[in-house]
């Protein structure tokens, strides 16, 4: 286990009003990584399927375009960037709000082990430290502090994921969020953020442009369902008169070359 | 003078043989019953005494001893009654001996002489069968049980008729055979509209026996699909009607009328359902819901309001298909092969996939939710179906398919899988191990949705499992948010 000092801090982090006095690292991932052009990609802990995989794609996209992800290893859409992210041969890193030997939530114990392998954990606190609800925002500002720009999935109005905008706002940083339905609690927080002036954000390509980096082309697709998406097996039986057996096995393989996803029913394109 | 009167006790299903000895001798007026006779037994003393008065017989006014041997076999329950009381009548001379000893007797006295039906008049119908006696003498209305174990049941109303008969003063009433034609719950799939996903799902499960795990938001018509699944299973064969209603006469469920279970059983247990009660057990070594669900369906509603402990017992009769209930003084087996259905919400507040509504749940509260279920029992379900709240318009669309169409194929599908069952071709092959990279299936998650595909292609009427039979299979994966 090691640290870095005020000093040596990546400068972006270093450039904030109240940088950490250690930073502590976990991982196999080289230090180096922490300066490399990083995004922030938080939001809602009880996200929406929406919310999944937007938070899913886009940590896809900006870590195989060459953007470090970072985010806070919490459930809901902060693990999904992680995820995303470790689906690619890129890197990402999770900030933690606990001492850096912790791994909280316990439910994302194999996530970290999984960022270890190639990527970092950070942490401002030392090895032993209890997670507390105060070191939470804490921890925000070093996520937000990390990264040229943050991008926020999906947010209640009073979400932790705002406290990360904030800090990314005052320190100059872009914010980009996601839109969400206007009568959705969990877009309660993004859409005051749009109506305060963030960045609508449509693709990670918004995002990378502001990086000077160039989303990888995506995999030209023609299957007729996904035009149709998002929507039930039982609504695609129906707009398309096919059996549901075939419509279940045309979603089967659409998800398996990762081009559509399920969540609690209904099927959405990943694209 | 000496007499003795033949029954059975069921320790489990398995029919033992106890013999009622009466003796009755000079001495102070008293009446003992031993023979290890729990409190039901015992509280025979009262019924015997009350029944041979009001039949207009004599109670032996000596000291009568009866004895139920083998004295180590613990008896329970009321069906001792009728042998007790043959066996002081027999032992004080007022019916011939010799022919009681030709009969098995069972049931329970009223004070008024009368006969009751008890519990497992079946199993002791099997033991009296086993022990080589041709006729069982039991009430009148267990006659059409009785007679299915291949014995003649001699029914009787009253005491003073089953005197009557032993002494050959009196002829039985003839009782009229059971029908062989049990019916079937009036539930039809036709009552369901729309949720095509889930309709395919409990089509997939009746025809190859696969548990199955409905989720959705409430009022969606998970339980009126699951309770519709008996409907589209076939009959049971003849052995199997048999086993059941073996079963359930143990449990006191047996229609006196249709006493046959002709097909597949239904239970639904309410979800305070305790562990005893699923898996059998309890002080008199009852069979339990997953037992009376014995080649048929148990139904586990708002599977995740169960207690964990009843959840978990169930591991066991899933994997070996019968449950040991195991005691200090042995154990008893109880066939427990049944097709397990669940249905949960999808959050604590049950608004998670409804678009209609807004979920308040946190995430903790869904992790902890989900968690009670666990990853081992989740295993067990082959088919897991989400299905969202319907629209509007789905439910103004007309009925939907019938049982009759939809039971057609599953017994076609099922024959085709117990003759030749279809195998993997190198392509399906291919698209499972595809799948079991891109999707990370666990080894069982792959022996799941391999066993499932070959339903599909049995339904299908495809010889070879093809590719397109797996990729459907794998729409009926268990979510990994609940998985994990």
């Amino acid at each position: 286990m090691s640290f870095l000092r005020r000093h040596e801090l990546p400068p972006l982090l270093r450039a904030i009003h109240d940088p950490p006095r250690r930073l502590y690292l976990r991982g196999a991932g080289d230090t180096e990584m922490l300066s490399r052009p990083a995004v922030a990609v938080v939001g809602a802990r009880a996200c929406s399927p929406y919310g999944t995989q937007v938070a899913r794609m886009l940590g896809r996209e900006l870590a195989a375009a060459g953007v470090v992800v970072v985010s806070g290893l919490a459930r809901g859409v902060d693990g999904e960037a992680h995820r995303g992210a470790l689906e690619t041969d890129g890197h990402t890193v999770a900030v933690l709000g606990c001492g850096i030997d912790r791994n909280y939530p316990a439910g994302h114990a194999a996530l970290a082990q999984a960022i270890t392998e190639r990527s970092l954990l950070v942490s401002e606190y030392e090895p032993g430290v209890e997670p507390a609800p105060w070191r939470f925002p804490a921890r925000n500002r070093i996520v937000a502090g990390l990264c040229a720009a943050t991008v926020v999935v999906e947010a209640r109005e009073r979400s932790g994921a705002l406290i990360t905008a904030d800090f990314a706002l005052e320190e100059g940083r872009e914010v980009f969020t996601v839109p969400g339905e206007i009568t959705s609690a969990l877009s309660g927080g993004t859409n005051a953020l749009l109506r305060l002036g963030a960045t609508p954000l449509t693709s990670a390509a918004d995002v990378l442009e502001g990086l000077g980096l160039e989303a990888q082309p995506r995999p030209a697709t023609t299957h007729p369902l996904l035009e149709l998406l998002p929507a039930t097996a039982d609504e695609l039986v129906r707009a398309t008169g096919s059996t549901p057996g075939a419509i279940a096995a045309a979603l089967a393989e659409l998800e398996l070359s990762g081009l559509a996803a399920e969540g609690d029913g209904t099927y959405r394109a990943l694209a | 003078m000496l007499a003795r009167a033949v029954t059975f006790a069921l320790v489990g299903l398995e029919p033992r043989r106890v013999e009622v000895e009466a003796h009755v001798q000079s001495g102070v007026p008293a009446f003992t019953l031993v023979g290890l006779a729990d409190r039901a037994c015992q509280e025979a003393k009262q019924r015997v005494r009350s029944g041979i008065k009001s039949a207009q017989l004599e109670w032996p006014g000596n000291k009568s001893t009866v004895n139920l041997a083998p004295a180590e076999l613990k008896k329970e329950g009321s069906g001792f009654d009728l042998p007790i009381a043959l066996a002081l009548l027999a032992a004080s001379g007022q019916i011939p001996r010799e022919r009681l000893g030709e009969h098995a007797s069972c049931g329970e006295l009223a004070l008024d002489g009368r006969l009751r039906r008890v519990g497992g008049v079946l199993g002791v119908a099997e033991g009296a069968r086993r022990a080589g006696l041709e006729r069982i003498l039991c009430a009148y209305d267990a006659c059409a049980e009785a007679a299915l174990a291949g014995v003649e049941p001699v029914g009787v109303r009253h005491l003073a008729e089953a005197v009557a008969y032993l002494r050959g003063e009196a002829e039985p009433p003839e009782f009229i055979a059971g029908n062989g034609k049990p019916r079937r719950a009036p539930l039809d799939l036709a009552d369901v509209r729309g949720q095509e996903r889930a309709r395919r799902a409990l089509e997939l499960a009746a025809a190859g026996r696969h548990n199955l795990l409905l989720g959705g938001p409430p009022g969606i018509g998970k339980t009126m699909l699951a309770r519709r699944l008996p409907s589209i299973l076939p009959p049971l064969e003849e052995e199997a009607a048999l086993e059941v209603t073996r079963i359930h006469s143990v449990a006191g469920l047996i229609d006196p009328e249709h006493p046959l279970i002709g097909y597949p059983p239904f239970r639904a247990p309410h979800h305070s359902a305790s562990t005893a009660a699923i898996v059998g057990g309890g002080p008199r070594l009852r069979p339990g819901e997953a037992s009376l669900a014995h080649r048929g369906v148990l139904l586990l509603d708002e599977l995740a309001e169960f207690q964990r402990p009843a959840l978990e017992a169930l591991r066991q009769p899933l994997e070996d298909g019968e449950i040991l209930v195991a005691r200090a003084a042995g154990s008893v087996r109880f066939p427990a092969s049944f097709q397990l259905v669940g249905t949960m919400n999808l959050c604590p507040c049950g608004a998670r996939g409804d678009p209609g509504a807004q979920c308040t749940c946190s995430a903790q509260r869904i992790a902890r939710y989900r968690d009670r279920l666990s990853r081992a029992l989740l295993d067990r379900f082959d088919i897991v179906v989400t299905a969202p709240r319907p629209r509007a318009s789905e439910l103004q669309a007309g009925r939907g398919e019938g049982s009759d169409g939809v039971r057609a194929r599953v017994v076609a599908a099922r024959l085709r899988l117990a003759e030749a069952p279809p195998s993997r071709t190198p392509a399906a092959d291919e698209l499972l191990t595809r799948a079991v990279e891109g999707l990370r299936l666990s080894g069982r998650g792959r022996a799941k949705v391999a066993s499932v595909a070959r339903t599909i292609a049995a339904l299908a009427e495809a010889g070879d499992v093809e590719p397109e039979h797996v990729a459907e299979a794998l729409a009926y994966r268990a979510p990994p948010d609940l998985a994990t």
